[in-house]
């Protein structure tokens, strides 16, 4: 049966080296985008691509984790995955957005956040923690987007929004399969048993109400017609970052609160 | 009555404090219900969200089997217990987490009872201590576990930007999702010596960088010496450090002449500056 591999086939899609990147769909929904580096304490972690732009003549701040579509690309930026200094550099551009008030658009698509020496040594769990408190009470809009893989931590620690938006081949999971099988069985091996498991589709996820929406691709997967998704992505943004835009503040904030509140 | 005889009630009380000597000393660590023991006043403790139901929110296997065993050895709900107490007089919200269940890994009603912690510390204006402790995630319940993060950090940023006070106490061990949740937006840290504290598992950094981490990684010392532990303190010394770090977090007092000084120069009334007041966790005391 087809459907039985559906969790698993997703996951491949997911990690499809040709998927579009944050980088590829910030240089076609943007007009003048600005990258700004650095979380101005130590470091420019390259993992996150962040700064400002145009989007249909609102200024906007866009953030996004980056994968890289060669190895030396993906070495490059740590295969996505996140350092402390990649958080702390999101959450300045984040704090950045609300002074100047305009809305924050995160893409989403890590492996997860590193699990290194250095990064333990500067507190991963601590910057991930603070983008949580604080993009929680952040008083712009927030639409966070996962493209590709979402996973754990390292992806919620720039996912806390007013609304969460998934590509149809994207997944969103407590750890990647191979972690889930890892801790529980303690064998990875049976990382396609995980993924049937572990609910981690756009649609189960659809289904239990913790994200908002969901953007078809195309057949075979989003790197197949990218223009086709970046069109729908626009529509999607379009509309949701003005009916956003026009809520009070402290409505926003109460509704983003709740959102967390019922989970 | 004879004077030789025990009371049944003193026996027992002996028995609970021989396994209580036995804990404090042995590696293990103390349970919740002992912590909280040895940490409160006598009789002062009142529990709260006591019977919150066990779910399977994304129905995985065996899932229930395992949590009626964790039920049955340790004798609690979940892992977690919250309640109110009061420390040398000083009355606080209080959440305690139990490694003995489940690892004390975080979900949905982990992550729940904490919450409505917070948040009754925000609406009684009461100080917050956490004692954390946790393998992480609550693999079972999928992306509800993870969600758990986001839904305390943000109870725990509203409490802070309404004044309130946060402490926590990290014991060993605490890891994962935890750590990158209302584990590390305290605004006082403490740590027991030589616990287990990090984001990511040990094992798992090993094999991403294929080296064995040096001595002593991810422990409170290792990670005091990285500036995000404020203190470390041994069980013996938790109740006099927390109770010292809530009297001097008291709301502040102003003696009468002074309020009295205040409503003659603002024209304000004793009764409006309390209202004013009010926001801040700042109260006058009229006496």
């Amino acid at each position: 049966m087809e459907s039985k591999n559906l969790a698993s086939e997703k996951v491949r899609l997911s990690r499809w080296q040709d998927r579009p990147s944050a980088d590829d769909y910030i240089k076609a929904l943007f007009t003048d985008f600005i990258e700004l580096h650095g979380d101005k304490l130590s470091y420019d972690d390259k993992s996150i691509i962040g700064g400002v732009a145009s989007f249909h003549g609102m200024s906007v701040t866009v953030i996004g984790q980056r994968k890289g579509h060669t190895i030396e690309e993906s070495a490059n930026v740590n295969f996505g995955m996140t350092n402390p200094e990649g958080y702390r550099k999101a959450l300045r551009l984040m704090r950045q957005a609300e002074k100047f008030d305009r809305p924050i658009i995160t893409f989403v698509d890590t492996p997860g956040a590193y699990p290194g020496v250095e990064a333990e040594e500067h507190g991963q769990g601590e910057a991930i923690a603070r983008n949580l408190a604080i993009m929680s009470g952040l008083k712009v809009p927030i639409i966070s987007i996962i493209i590709g893989q979402g996973n754990s931590g390292g992806a919620l620690g720039i996912c806390v929004a007013d609304e969460i938006w998934m590509l149809e081949n994207s997944v969103f999971s407590i750890l990647s399969p191979e972690g889930f099988a890892s801790i529980l069985w303690k064998d990875s091996s049976r990382r396609d048993e995980a993924c049937e498991l572990m609910k981690l589709t756009a649609q189960d996820l659809y289904d239990y109400k913790i994200i908002d929406g969901i953007i078809n691709e195309p057949k075979g997967g989003a790197h197949m017609n990218p223009e086709e998704v970046i069109a729908k992505l626009d529509e999607m943004l379009y509309e949701r970052l003005n009916v956003l835009s026009i809520l009070p503040k402290e409505v926003l904030i109460k509704n983003r609160y709740k959102k967390y509140r019922v989970m | 009555m004879d004077s030789n005889k025990i009371h049944p009630l003193n026996i027992i009380k002996n028995i609970r404090q021989r396994r209580f000597v036995r804990e404090i000393n042995a590696d293990e660590g103390l349970s919740a219900k002992n912590r909280i023991y040895y940490i409160i006043d006598k009789g002062s403790f009142i529990e709260t969200n006591k019977k919150l139901k066990f779910s399977n929110p994304i129905e995985f296997p065996e899932y229930e089997e395992k949590y009626n065993k964790a039920v049955n050895k340790t004798n609690m709900n979940e892992a977690v217990i919250t309640g109110i107490a009061s420390i040398e007089g000083i009355k606080c919200v209080l959440a305690v987490m139990d490694k003995r269940f489940f690892m004390a890994s975080m979900g949905r009603v982990v992550g729940e009872k904490i919450t409505a912690a917070v948040e009754l510390a925000d609406r009684k204006k009461l100080p917050l201590i956490i004692y954390c402790a946790s393998g992480g995630a609550r693999m079972q319940e999928g992306i509800f576990s993870l969600m758990q993060m986001a839904k305390t950090s943000a109870a725990i940023e509203k409490f802070s930007s309404n004044g309130g006070l946060y402490i926590a106490v990290l014991t060993n061990p605490t890891t994962g999702g935890v750590t990158a949740s209302f584990a590390s937006l305290a605004d006082i840290t403490l740590a027991e010596p030589k616990a287990l504290i990090g984001f990511a598992g040990p094992r798992v950094i090993e094999q991403t960088i294929g080296k064995k981490l040096p001595e002593g990684f991810q422990t409170a010392e290792y990670l005091k010496e990285h500036g995000f532990i404020d203190e470390i303190v041994p069980i013996k010394e938790q109740r006099e450090v927390l109770a010292k770090l809530l009297r001097l977090h008291m709301p502040k007092t102003v003696p009468v002449e002074k309020v009295k000084h205040i409503v003659n120069a603002t024209g304000n009334s004793a009764k409006k500056l309390l209202r004013l007041n009010k926001k801040t966790y700042i109260q006058l005391k009229v006496k």
